[in-house]
């Protein structure tokens, strides 16, 4: 992690100083943005970790929990909606024993999450598994593929 | 090139490549330097990959030109590709069962295709394809031959306006830029499109990367800005993948860095991306997230294009608008004003979404009525079922119903119907949607976007949102439609940026037209549409059920019982409401209501 950190300060002086693009690191490098990582970087760089769980917050890319193996990002635009993507994502969540209010399950294999639209609006309803867009899905498709990924285990 | 060449155009758009573009590309390519033809032939024939030309519900589309007629095969999957080569492109007749049909035409022949004309067409990787079609030429004139006011008076008089949704001339912003006198100057492509259903800008950024860049150094010789970024949202991998690729081959051949075309002066743009939130599309926040802080709005006592990116003049449009701009050069001002209305000259691009036949992305003049383009572009409702209204400009737009179908698409036009231009989303829905649904959906988004900064924007569109929410699950009360009407009009006058002043929008919209829907689900509480699943009972029709049992296999609560050949029933108590079993009931003995 040291070796790490050192890389991500080497950085931020590079980019002027930028917190954002810190914690855009941070989530490149751990896949989230560990705590302790925070409290780190705030004491070496003097900056109060506020600042920074203040930013890691406000955005929807930085995540401050640890995230799936497989992330599938449910598109929850307008015409996805329209085409049912509200039963996918139920669904989804069921299926993958996702804990209320949680994204992720118990045993980190996924994550479920949304996104407000991935602007592929014309395969709706889409489906993010792993960076690769998915248009025109439904329930079945979407389980035999999670069967899939558990499969490769 | 037209003459004796056959060129197998391949769809390479997110869409395409998740219907398996890359794959149908890669097999063209195998044919043509396949060993046993001629030389000759594979000098005059070639595959190439370009961006998306909007049809995506027909990916992977292929358009074959040979000698310079077009043919367009639609769904085009890698193992029909040897029977299109053999028979169309070695044979000469097409394979007419796979061609595009009528709907395609009309969806294609009833648009106006300016900033998106390179779309569809050329390479999107390939520097040389877009220097082919006269790219960086208008910028190459704007540095060399041409003084900053001349570019300025020029976009002016083009009426060119911002296309990111509030439509602010675009000449006037360069004009305030370029009045500072600063050494340090930036220009900013916003391309950070949140709005569910809008995707104009992705396809522009992945078909067309280098007009962008284009439109920012033309910018940046407007206003003497010596570096650029551009703002793009993350989750658009691919066209951050084009763009950084363009970025690196412009930087190669000296059209940014130092002193570009001979010019003196210096351009660096790079990527900067976006990390997540709807309202780094507001102005002020996006400036603040490119300091690296919450994006929060500021107070608007200047303007971003006098005081934005650390205090100075910095000019931010939308990447269509951008694109926009090197056409404008190039064809001149009158031209593009001559495209559109009195008061906004060129084109909008549309992203057509919902429940119309041919969805995707459109290209219409400004002033275009809403019935071409949900009729002639979009081939009319699906199923043919009933219009019933088209939710326009993203979650904080306004919804029109069918007497607005005349209205024109321009800025003042759309205002004067009750909605906005936005981003250019356009979701149409049918008979089958629910207006209270809908609206509850927009607010569910902004109110989890809101920034939380200024207290009716945060606190009251939470409050919106509960009330909606209570009426779609049949707790409504009397004077809630009032009470939404009177929240939503002190959210729109008391909140501090654009994003709180039209984030009431969908409701406000769709009480003016659709109040009877509102009371239906208080007073009798009943969903029309029926979409709301608390006001739904799911039962089975005894007489038509054959006991098949599929529905109790689909079920996912096990709330369905009921022996094999022998009628089923479903357990009310059970019941989730999924709707599973309705929507694999073959008999129709599903009832809803």
């Amino acid at each position: 992690m040291d070796h790490v950190l050192d890389k991500v300060i080497e950085n931020y002086h590079e980019n002027e100083g930028n917190a954002l693009t810190l914690l855009q690191d941070l989530e490149e490098n751990f896949g989230y943005v560990p705590q302790e990582s925070v409290y780190e970087l705030s004491d070496r760089l003097n900056i109060p970790p506020s600042r920074f769980f203040g930013i890691a917050t406000f955005f929807s890319q930085l995540h401050l929990k640890p995230r799936g193996k497989n992330i599938i990002t449910v598109c929850r635009g307008t015409p996805c909606h329209v085409k049912g993507s509200e039963k996918i994502l139920s669904r989804m969540r069921m299926e993958l024993d996702i804990p209320p209010e949680e994204e992720t399950s118990e045993d980190r294999m996924f994550t479920v999450e949304e996104v407000n639209c991935v602007g592929a609006c014309g395969m709706a309803p889409v489906v993010v598994i792993n960076q690769q867009v998915q248009g025109e899905v439904n329930i079945k498709k979407m389980i035999k593929q999670v069967n899939e990924l558990r499969a490769e285990e | 090139m037209d003459n004796n060449s056959v060129v197998i155009k391949v769809c390479s758009g997110t869409g395409s490549i998740s219907a398996g573009g890359a794959e149908v590309l890669h097999a063209f390519r195998e044919l043509v330097l396949s060993s046993d033809l001629e030389a000759s032939f594979q000098d005059r024939c070639r595959a190439d990959k370009v961006g998306c030309r909007g049809f995506c519900a027909r990916d992977v589309l292929v358009d074959v030109v040979i000698d310079g007629e077009k043919t367009t095969y639609e769904r085009v999957k890698s193992d029909m590709v040897p029977r299109i080569f053999e028979e169309h492109i070695l044979g000469g007749s097409p394979v007419q069962e796979w061609t595009a049909d009528e709907l395609h035409q009309s969806f294609q022949d009833n648009q106006k295709k300016v900033v998106l004309a390179h779309c569809g067409e050329i390479d999107p990787e390939d520097l040389d394809a877009y220097l082919n079609v006269k790219g960086y030429e208008a910028a190459r004139n704007a540095f060399n031959d041409m003084q900053p006011v001349e570019i300025i008076e020029k976009i002016k008089r083009s009426k060119l306006r911002g296309r990111g949704g509030a439509g602010f001339s675009t000449g006037h912003k360069w004009e305030f830029a370029y009045k500072v006198d600063e050494k340090e100057k930036y220009v900013v492509c916003n391309g950070n499109e949140s709005d569910p259903g809008a995707f104009a800008d992705r396809c522009i950024m992945e078909g067309d990367p280098h007009a962008v860049i284009e439109g920012m150094m033309i910018c940046a010789r407007a206003i003497g800005a010596g570096k650029g970024y551009i703002y793009i949202r993350d989750g658009y991998s691919l066209a951050v993948k084009r763009l950084r690729l363009a970025l690196k081959q412009c930087h190669e051949r000296g059209f940014l860095g130092k002193n570009i075309f001979e010019s003196g002066q210096d351009l660096d743009i790079r990527l900067y991306p976006a990390p997540g939130a709807f309202i780094c599309g507001e102005a002020t926040a996006l400036v603040q997230s490119i300091e690296g802080k919450r994006a929060m709005p500021t107070p608007r006592l200047t303007r971003t294009s006098e005081n934005g990116i650390r205090g100075k003049p910095t000019v931010i449009n939308n990447a269509e608008t951008l694109a926009n701009v090197p056409k404008i050069l190039r064809n001149g001002a009158s031209w593009f004003a001559g495209l559109g209305t009195d008061t906004s000259g060129g084109t909008k691009v549309f992203s057509l979404t919902g429940k119309v036949k041919s969805n995707g992305l459109v290209e219409v003049p400004m002033g275009a009525t809403l019935r071409d383009v949900v009729y002639k572009v979009g081939g009319g409702i699906d199923q043919d079922r009933a219009f019933k209204g088209i939710q326009l400009g993203g979650p904080t737009g306004g919804c029109v119903p069918e007497s607005c179908l005349d209205s024109r698409v321009d800025y003042e036009s759309l205002a004067v119907a009750g909605t906005i231009m936005g981003s250019g989303g356009m979701v149409v829905l049918d008979e089958t949607n629910c207006i209270v649904d809908t609206a509850k959906f927009f607010l569910d988004i902004t109110q989890a976007e809101s920034c939380g900064k200024c207290t009716p924007c945060r606190i009251g569109m939470r409050r919106m949102y509960e009330i909606l929410e209570r009426i779609t699950s049949g707790n409504g009360r009397d004077g809630d439609v009032e009470l939404l009407e009177d929240l939503g009009s002190h959210i729109r006058t008391t909140s501090l940026c654009g994003f709180g002043m039209t984030a009431p929008n969908p409701v406000l919209s769709t009480v003016r037209f659709f109040r009877d829907e509102y009371n239906i689900h208080i007073r009798d509480r009943k969903c029309p549409a029926l979409v709301c699943k608390s006001l739904l009972t799911f039962s089975c029709i005894e007489e038509t059920c054959t006991g098949c049992g599929m529905c109790k296999r689909v079920c996912p609560a096990d709330a369905i019982r009921g022996t094999r050949k022998k009628p089923h029933f479903i357990d009310q108590e059970l019941c989730v409401k999924c709707g599973s079993c309705f929507d694999s009931c073959k008999f129709g003995a599903i009832l809803k209501e």
